[in-house]
C-alpha cells in the first residue's frame, strides 16, 4: 500500500469517529466557523468607522482576508496537525510513528486529521468570491493564473511555516505556542495591507517569515497597487519560489529534529 | 476555617503555574505578536479618525497591550482542567470531599491570576512601550481601582468557565461549545477591536452582556476613563456578573449532581 491509500484510511478513520458525536462535531465545526468569523468581523466593526486603511477599501481588504484565509485553513485542515508531535513527545507515543512503515508527518497528519477544519478554510473561500465578484480585477491571462497559483502557494507557505515550528518541539516542547505568532499571527496580519504597519514588521512579514507572498504581494498586482520599497512588480509571481524554498527549508528541519529525538524514556 | 483551604488551594496552583518558563516566554511573545499587529492597524483607524466614543491613538494603542497583558490573568481562552475530571469520573471523588466543588475551582482561577499578571501582563506592556507611545494609569488611586476591577474580571470569566465546564457532565466532547462561548466572550470582551469601534447599538448590547466586565471595563479603568459613582457603576456592573454567573453555576451544578451516575467500581 502507498503512502497515500494509508493516508485516505488514517482520514476515513477520524471522520468516521469524529461523527460519532454528532452533536459535538456540529458545534465544534460551528466554532471553527466562528474563530476565523470573528477576524472578519473585526475587518468589518474597523470598516464602520473608517472608508480605507492605507488607501485600501473594504473589499480590498477582504480580498486579502479572503485570499491569506483560504490558503491558511487548507493548511490548517491538512497540515497543522504536526503541532500535536509535542503533545505525542510529552506523553512519549511518539517512537511509535518511527517504528512505522510511513512517514512521521503522513502519520501526523492522518490520524491526527480533524474534519471540523474544513469551517476554518471555507469561511475565507465564501469571503475571497463575495470580493471577487465585487472588485474591478482587469482579467488578463497572467491575472487568472496568479489567482490559483497565489491560494496554493500560500497553502504552501502556511504548512511549511506549521512543520518549522512544531519542528522546533522536538528541541523543547513548552513553546508549541510560539508556533501561533507565525501562523496565526502571519495570517492576522496578512489579513490587512502591510502598508498600516511599521517599518520592522513590514520588512518581517516580507524578509523573515515571508507572508506578504501569500496575499499581500499578489493582491497589489491584481488590484493594481504600488510595490512598496520601490520593489518591482514581478515579486507578486514569487509565491511558488518562496513556498518551493521553505518547503525545503522544512522537509530538511524536520528530517533533523527526527534524528535529534531521544525518548522521554520513562 | 475553609477560606483558609481555598487560599491553599489557589497558592499551590500558583506553584503549579510557575514551573512553565518556556510556555510562559512563548505565550509572551505571542501576545506580544498580536498586540504590535493589532496597534498598527488601530493607529491607521485612529489616525483618519482622531478620536472615537472617547478614545484618542494613545488610549488604542495602549488598550491593545494592557488587553493582550489580561488574556490569561483572566483566562479567557478557556481550558478543560475541570471538565477532564468530569469526563473521567475523578469527579466522583472531588464530589466527596468536604469543600465547595464550586469554589475550589474558583480558588485554582484565582490562583493563577498574580502569576499571569506579573509575567503575562507586564512584558507585552513594556515590550509595546518600547515602541509606542503607551498611558500609564494617571494616578495611584486608578491603578489600585485598575487591580480591583481585574480581580472581578477574572472572578466573572472563571464563574463563565465553570459553567462552560460543567457541560461536560451532559456532553462527552465539550470542546466545540467551549469554543463557541470563549470566541463570542473574546469578541464581546473587546480583545478583537475595542468595544468602542463597535457600532453605538452593538456597543450599547455589548456593555451590559458579561463579557465587557472580562476585559473593556478593566481596560478603561486602567486608561481612567470612569471616575467616581461612574467607577462604582462599573464596579457593581462587574460584581452583579460575578454574582450571577456563580449562581447559574451552582443551578447547573446542581442538577447535574441530581442526575450524575459515575461508571466504573
Amino acid at each position: 500500500m502507498n503512502s497515500l491509500a494509508v493516508y485516505r484510511r488514517l482520514v476515513g478513520a477520524r471522520v468516521r469517529s469524529d461523527l460519532q458525536y454528532r452533536t459535538s462535531f456540529f458545534m465544534f465545526l460551528a466554532g471553527q466557523v466562528l474563530v476565523g468569523g470573528a477576524d472578519f468581523l473585526a475587518i468589518v466593526v474597523i470598516f464602520g468607522r473608517v472608508d480605507s486603511l492605507s488607501g485600501w477599501s473594504a473589499f480590498d481588504v477582504a480580498f486579502l482576508y479572503g485570499l491569506s484565509g483560504v490558503g491558511f485553513g487548507l493548511g490548517d485542515l491538512l497540515v497543522s496537525q504536526v503541532e500535536t508531535a509535542s503533545d505525542h513527545i510529552k506523553a512519549g507515543t511518539f517512537d511509535a510513528f518511527l517504528v512505522r512503515p510511513l512517514g512521521s508527518l503522513w502519520q501526523l497528519a492522518g490520524m491526527e486529521f480533524a474534519p471540523r477544519r474544513l469551517g476554518r478554510a471555507v469561511q475565507p473561500f465564501v469571503v475571497l468570491a463575495i470580493a471577487l465578484t465585487r472588485l474591478d480585477i482587469d482579467w488578463t491571462v497572467p491575472h487568472v493564473v496568479l489567482l490559483p497559483v497565489s491560494l496554493l502557494s500560500g497553502f504552501a507557505i502556511y504548512s511549511a511555516i506549521w512543520v518549522l515550528t512544531s519542528s522546533v518541539s522536538f528541541w523543547t516542547v513548552e513553546t508549541q505556542e510560539l508556533a501561533n505568532s507565525f501562523t496565526y499571527g502571519g495570517n492576522t496580519l496578512t489579513s490587512y495591507p502591510v502598508d498600516v504597519f511599521g517599518g520592522v514588521l513590514q520588512r518581517i512579514v516580507i524578509f523573515v517569515v515571508p507572508v506578504a507572498f501569500v496575499a499581500y504581494f499578489p493582491a497589489v498586482e491584481l488590484l493594481d497597487k504600488p510595490m512598496p520599497f520601490g520593489l518591482p512588480r514581478f515579486v507578486a509571481w514569487l509565491g511558488p519560489v518562496v513556498a518551493a524554498i521553505l518547503v525545503l527549508a522544512a522537509r530538511g528541519i524536520w528530517r533533523l529534529a527526527l534524528r535529534h529525538y531521544r525518548s522521554t524514556g520513562s | 476555617m475553609k477560606f483558609r483551604l481555598y487560599a491553599e488551594v489557589a497558592r499551590s496552583t500558583f506553584r503549579r503555574v510557575t514551573t512553565y518558563r518556556g510556555a510562559t516566554f512563548a505565550g509572551v511573545v505571542t501576545n506580544t505578536v498580536f498586540g504590535f499587529i493589532l496597534a498598527y492597524v488601530l493607529l491607521a483607524v485612529f489616525n483618519q479618525r482622531g478620536s472615537v466614543g472617547g478614545f484618542d491613538a494613545t488610549d488604542a494603542v495602549t488598550y491593545v497591550f494592557v488587553t493582550q497583558g489580561l488574556l490569561m490573568v483572566v483566562g479567557i481562552f478557556g481550558n478543560f482542567e475541570m471538565a477532564e475530571r468530569i469526563r473521567t469520573g475523578d469527579v466522583a471523588v472531588d464530589l466527596c470531599r468536604p469543600y465547595d466543588f464550586q469554589g475550589w475551582w474558583l480558588a485554582v482561577h484565582y490562583g493563577k491570576a498574580p502569576f499571569y499578571f506579573v509575567f503575562r501582563g507586564l512584558p507585552p506592556y513594556l515590550l509595546g512601550a518600547l515602541v509606542f507611545h503607551l498611558r500609564l494609569p494617571p494616578d495611584v488611586p486608578t491603578f489600585l481601582a485598575f487591580v480591583v476591577s481585574t480581580a472581578l474580571a477574572v472572578g466573572v470569566a472563571g464563574a463563565y468557565g465553570f459553567i462552560l465546564q460543567s457541560l461536560a457532565f451532559w456532553l462527552i466532547d465539550i470542546r466545540g461549545p467551549s469554543q463557541l462561548g470563549w470566541i463570542t466572550a473574546q469578541f464581546f470582551a473587546g480583545t478583537y477591536v475595542p468595544l468602542v469601534l463597535f457600532p453605538a447599538w452593538l456597543e450599547s448590547l455589548a456593555r451590559v452582556l458579561p463579557f465587557a466586565s472580562m476585559i473593556q471595563f478593566p481596560v478603561e479603568v486602567f486608561l481612567g476613563k470612569h471616575s467616581g459613582a461612574n467607577l462604582a457603576g462599573v464596579f457593581a456592573l462587574q460584581l452583579f456578573w460575578l454574582v450571577a454567573l456563580v449562581a447559574v453555576g451552582r443551578a447547573v451544578l446542581d442538577r447535574a449532581t441530581r442526575k450524575l451516575v459515575i461508571q466504573g467500581g
